[in-house]
């Protein structure tokens, strides 16, 4: 499972930090392995494309690479392609079988950057819980 | 390296005893959503999980196997024949736990569940009648969730005062913030006797004398202590003590609740139902004699027959002498742990400590490493092992526990070792 690239994403994160004024702001966990991830993303004049895409967390390397290859895929994506992500897209990026148990791990990434183009869409309540990833 | 030479005698034949335990024979590392030994598995199984569970030797299987093979029948009250063989099986299982524990009779032991139900019978059946604003409660900062959110919960709906005895920096109890916490509002002190993180074996008689000298009741949570040393509730000097099956070598769903009697019968059932009635009108109920007024509804009758042939197994290959194994296995991977760069250890030194080791390798999450271990055949557990706060209070998210059990050997603390070395390596 721990491939050189995963390895690379897990030590030397792209996209890692914030941004100065982004769109939108969501953070989510994992509570079964304390896995933590912000995402921020600012859109293009269009509000739909993903003109830039920041994160920030502390976990697994698996969690960490997956949201690190994650914002360098985001870029340029539209907010639809971006809720139409599903789990072998994620395992795709990362280019290795992920077990069962950590599939959590590998998702999280994802989910919080599509709650968060929810809520700033309107179509999920901002005052909802924190995105969180299980089994 | 190491400055501790492998150890080459065992306290029993190791080599023999694993011939009970087929599991260990197989590999693992192939497809894990099919249960089972696959095609993909090349890798052997280095089994150090056993804090969470253990195995099931062949004559504890066996002795479940005959029992639904030959007299499986529901229990108490039947008059067929079936029924009055599974009945004794079942009734007699706990006169073994009674005699393994020190405890007076029967009557002093519950099946439940497990060690969690045990904890909440007591929680439910004596906590919620008797506790109030005035009173408190003492837990320690390393109680498993099965006592602290048990007492915490009973703490909110009572009104009582939920207090931690602190851990101190090397793993053990501070008993001078015991005796400060335990006063003479003190209903209940409730303590794991081995933690199943820290490897801690607390001072549980010493414990019980503080309490009693303030009239508290004392309930000590064997779990990680009745698998693999001697345990005499009259010599920790307890009023209540759990533990559970599978953690020694039984089936899982069977888990026991020692009480003293007197307390016992002084208690309300906490499940009412049948088998634990005496007399039933549309108006009122009386209850069956102990221990069966605890335990409503049929019982796991299988699993407690089992976990009576568990005991009989491990008593045959002597508590003082698996102790000593235990011991053994500990003190060789906490030294050889501790001579790895990078590798945090969790509790009291190696020769202190129950048969567990709790770790972690600096810059690797514990998961990642468990993940690079299971690459290994090694199966250890990562997480906070249901004790967060005790997480918490180390400043770490999770951390990962090798668990050493009758069958384990050497040469596999060398394989986690290896394991563990090989994951810092990758991560460096």
């Amino acid at each position: 499972m721990y491939r050189q690239q995963i390895l690379d994403h897990y030590k030397n994160p792209r996209n890692y930090g914030e941004l100065e004024d982004p769109d939108f702001t969501h953070v989510g966990e994992n509570p079964s392995c304390g896995d933590t991830i912000q995402m921020e993303v600012d859109l293009a004049d269009d509000g739909e494309t993903i003109a830039a895409a920041r994160f920030t967390g502390d976990g697994c390397a698996i969690s960490m690479a997956a949201a690190s290859m994650l914002s360098e895929e985001l870029h340029g994506m539209t907010t639809d392609e971006l809720d139409a992500l599903d789990t072998d897209d994620v395992t795709d990026l990362l280019g290795v079988d992920v077990s069962p148990m950590r599939i959590k791990c590998a998702v999280l990434g994802r989910q919080v950057a599509q709650d968060g183009a929810k809520i700033h869409a309107g179509e999920l309540d901002p005052d909802a819980e924190r995105s969180i990833t299980e089994e | 390296m190491s400055t501790m030479e492998a150890p080459e005698q065992y306290p029993f034949d190791v080599a023999a005893l694993r011939a009970d335990f087929p599991v260990l024979e197989r590999s693992v590392g192939g497809d894990p959503t099919t249960p089972g030994e696959g095609p993909d598995d090349d890798v052997d199984l280095v089994y150090l999980d056993n804090a969470a569970t253990s195995h099931t030797p062949d004559p504890v299987v066996e002795t479940i196997a005959d029992y639904y093979r030959t007299y499986n029948s529901n229990v108490h009250r039947g008059i067929h024949q079936l029924s009055q063989e599974a009945s004794v099986a079942y009734e007699e299982a706990h006169d073994t736990v009674a005699d393994f524990i020190g405890a007076a009779g029967r009557e002093e032991v519950i099946f439940t569940k497990n060690t969690t139900e045990a904890m909440n019978l007591v929680a439910y059946a004596w906590g919620l009648e008797t506790l109030g604003p005035e009173d408190n409660v003492v837990l320690t900062e390393m109680e498993h969730h099965a006592s602290l959110v048990t007492w915490q919960q009973i703490g909110a709906r009572t009104g009582a005062d939920v207090r931690y005895i602190e851990v101190e920096s090397d793993g053990t109890l501070d008993m001078d913030d015991a005796a400060a916490k335990i006063d003479d509002d003190t209903a209940m002190v409730s303590v794991v006797h081995i933690s199943n993180t820290l490897g801690t074996v607390n001072p549980i008689s010493e414990l019980a004398s503080m309490t009693h000298e303030h009239d508290g009741l004392i309930f000590a949570d064997g779990a990680q202590s009745v698998p693999n040393r001697p345990v005499d509730v009259a010599d920790l000097d307890v009023d209540f003590f759990a533990f559970s099956g599978h953690k020694m070598c039984g089936p899982t769903g069977i888990g026991v609740l020692y009480g003293r009697q007197a307390l016992l019968e002084s208690m309300q059932p906490y499940l009412y139902g049948g088998e634990m009635i005496r007399k039933v009108t549309f108006e009122e109920s009386t209850w069956e004699d102990l221990p069966w007024k605890f335990e409503a509804g049929t019982p796991s009758i299988a699993q407690g027959i089992g976990l009576a042939a568990a005991i009989e197994y491990i008593e045959s290959i002597g508590l003082e002498r698996i102790e000593a194994h235990e011991e053994l296995l500990a003190e060789y991977a906490h030294e050889q742990l501790s001579d790895l760069d990078g590798v945090e250890i969790y509790g009291p030194a190696g020769d202190e400590r129950g048969g567990l080791v709790a770790f972690n390798v600096d810059g690797v999450h514990a998961h990642d490493l468990s993940s690079i271990l299971n690459d290994y055949g090694v199966a250890v557990r990562a997480g906070d092992h249901c004790t967060q706060p005790l997480h918490d209070k180390l400043g770490v998210a999770a951390s990962v526990r090798a668990s050493f059990y009758v069958y384990n050997t050497v040469e596999e603390v060398d394989v986690l070792v290896e394991a563990v070395t090989a994951a810092r390596d990758l991560f460096a």
